[in-house]
């Protein structure tokens, strides 16, 4: 038990503070510069409106009786209303997270059952042609910005094929395009990641050491090789969660997809700095959390990390 | 003997295959491009044509008058195209050099304070290194306005946290070092030992790490412009371009593609230039 604690201690404190961290950056940052009494109420506004807007929002108080408010107010779960819907910020993005979630699962789906057995099979079939150009393939995945990409696909299966609407979230078959726009993308990185992964597996001893015994190439590939590389690539999980973060917000604008990162651009260009908090909070604890998932996962998976505190040495 | 040396370290003609040489070709156009905008756009960017919008580019019906055709207010394609590039490369330059000084900095500060500062800088690293950096600027973006200045900077925060987290390991390795140790015990002052010794002997890595957050950064501006939340009119850059190109994806593609084109030629050639200076500069970061 307390091997376990000593394990994961340490990495749950450090997302804690990593959160505390993003809630005072937040802050700091979006309530230090400029002034959203004059962003919402035009530069005409006149001088009592704004101010009794200011004290209405409560920004006429010292900087750190804001911070304590805020933070006090978060861990209560209330984020301030959107200054420009007037409805808690957290229920506005809450009502659209639901679409955003609805793209990104299924890229990311989509990203692993393509990126993994690429890359397994290029690893496998290392140096002649199908790696090579699965190689340079992947070299447009992760250059090819996911704006450009959507456009594209819009301009070819759109445009000139007719096949799937070019925006709108109303009919399943909107998904195909924005799904795969951000799923692309990050297969590329997994496959290339996989297969590197795989080749250093591939060269070990104990793979030199299965096929000597006599098992099968097919076998040794399943039961010795595979399942070693998987857990670094699993990994990447977290990172590929913000990566998709950042394409949906440009994907969602490419489709007209009315999820949370249509509500991010639309926020930001008007300063509604409670939902661009919210939406900043919520990305940062998702991913906080997933990386500490991977972490934690890492340890059950891999035992020999779990080791290094305690015992082994 | 030392004619020997020579030529064992010059990288013999074999050893650039064609893809590096296309890659360098396309990097010195760009360059060139950007620096010679003025020279080469034969018209101004706002200059407006009205008898001859969205014009088609030579090829597909159009005339050498608008070699790229025109957008929707009738200006040239190519000579918002040149522009365009010089701007995003100029941000791109700016915001690598921040990118790669910023960190480098905080790397060595926390590679020769240790202790608390190291943990502190640690931490920041990882946050950022946890958050997607495009929400983050949009964030920053909302608060301090958009001019061009504050834009640069403001790329130039990305990247960052993964300069440090190299430099701060390079640091440690070289401290590590008897040339690093025998300066400081000459008494050489810290700042003289890691600027004058450590930063050179450290230069080739920040440099192919800098290879890598340079296309990054171009991707990320013209995300950003594309949004409509970086680069402002009547300025233009890729992003701004390709955002335009939408509105008339059906009628006018070309307006579309040939930013397009130039965003992704350009960080495909910087990334496969990037790993063949990574081979030849450093071997150790395979």
């Amino acid at each position: 038990m307390s091997a376990v604690f000593r394990f994961a201690g340490p990495k749950i404190l450090r997302a804690g503070l990593s959160i505390l961290v993003v809630v005072t950056f937040t802050f700091v940052v979006l309530r230090a510069s400029g002034d959203p009494a004059l962003q919402i109420l035009g530069p005409s506004a006149r001088a009592p409106d704004l101010e009794a807007f200011r004290r209405h929002w409560g920004l006429d108080q010292p900087l750190y009786v804001q911070y304590v408010r805020y933070v006090l107010a978060a861990l209560h779960c209330d984020f301030g209303n959107s200054m420009l819907a007037g409805k808690p910020a957290l229920q506005l993005v809450f009502e659209r997270a639901p679409l955003t979630l609805a793209l990104m699962l299924p890229a990311l789906a989509l990203t692993m059952l393509i990126g993994i057995p690429v890359g397994a099979y290029a690893a496998m079939h290392r140096d002649t042609w199908v790696d090579r150009s699965v190689m340079m393939l992947t070299v447009f995945g992760f250059t090819v910005p996911s704006f450009v990409l959507g456009l594209l696909l819009i301009l070819i299966f759109s445009v000139t094929l007719g096949l799937f609407p070019s925006g709108g979230a109303d009919r399943p078959e909107s998904f195909v395009l924005p799904v795969l726009t951000l799923g692309l993308g990050g297969a590329a990185i997994i496959a290339r990641f996989t297969r590197s992964a795989m080749i250093e597996v591939l060269s070990q001893l104990y793979i030199v050491a299965a096929s000597a015994k006599g098992v099968t190439w097919r076998q040794v590939v399943r039961h010795h090789a595979f399942p070693n590389a998987i857990i670094p690539v699993l990994t990447l999980f977290g990172l590929m969660l913000g990566g998709q973060v950042a394409g949906a917000v440009l994907v969602e604008s490419v489709f007209g997809w009315p999820g949370i990162g249509q509500l991010l651009v639309v926020s930001v260009a008007n300063r509604d700095l409670a939902v661009v908090q919210v939406i900043l909070l919520l990305v940062a604890l998702t991913m906080t959390s997933a990386n500490l998932l991977m972490d934690l996962l890492y340890g059950v998976f891999d035992p020999r990390l779990r080791g290094t505190n305690s015992g082994s040495q | 003997m030392k004619t020997a040396t020579v030529e064992t370290n010059r990288p013999s003609p074999r050893t650039v295959d064609l893809p590096t040489l296309l890659a360098v070709g396309w990097v010195l156009l760009m360059l060139f491009t950007a620096l010679a905008a003025p020279l080469i756009a034969p018209y101004e960017i706002t200059s407006i044509d009205l008898r001859h919008r969205l014009a088609p580019p030579v090829g597909f019906g159009g005339t050498m008058l608008h070699a790229l055709g025109t957008d929707d207010l009738g200006r040239d394609v190519a000579s918002r195209l040149f522009y365009s590039i010089r701007t995003s490369l100029l941000v791109a330059f700016g915001a690598t050099a921040i990118s790669v000084l910023v960190g480098t900095g905080i790397g060595f500060i926390a590679a020769y304070f240790r202790g608390l500062v190291e943990h502190a800088l640690l931490l920041m690293i990882d946050v950022q290194a946890s958050l997607p950096f495009l929400i983050v600027a949009l964030a920053m973006l909302a608060c301090f306005g958009n001019s061009l200045t504050l834009f640069v900077a403001l790329m130039g925060l990305y990247g960052w946290e993964r300069n440090a987290r190299l430099a701060r390991g390079l640091a440690i390795t070289a401290s590590a070092q008897g040339y690093a140790s025998a300066t400081r015990q000459l008494g050489a002052h810290p700042l003289r030992v890691y600027l004058r010794h450590i930063l050179p002997n450290s230069a080739a890595t920040l440099l192919v790490a800098a290879t890598v957050t340079f296309p990054e950064i171009v991707l990320v501006e013209s995300g950003l412009s594309f949004l409509g939340l970086g680069v402002q009119p009547p300025m233009t850059s890729l992003g701004v371009m390709v955002a335009a190109g939408r509105e008339y994806i059906t009628r006018a593609s070309w307006m579309l593609l040939a930013p397009s084109l130039v965003i992704v030629m350009t960080a495909v050639a910087v990334s496969v230039l990037g790993d063949w200076l990574r081979d030849k500069l450093d071997p150790t970061l395979k």
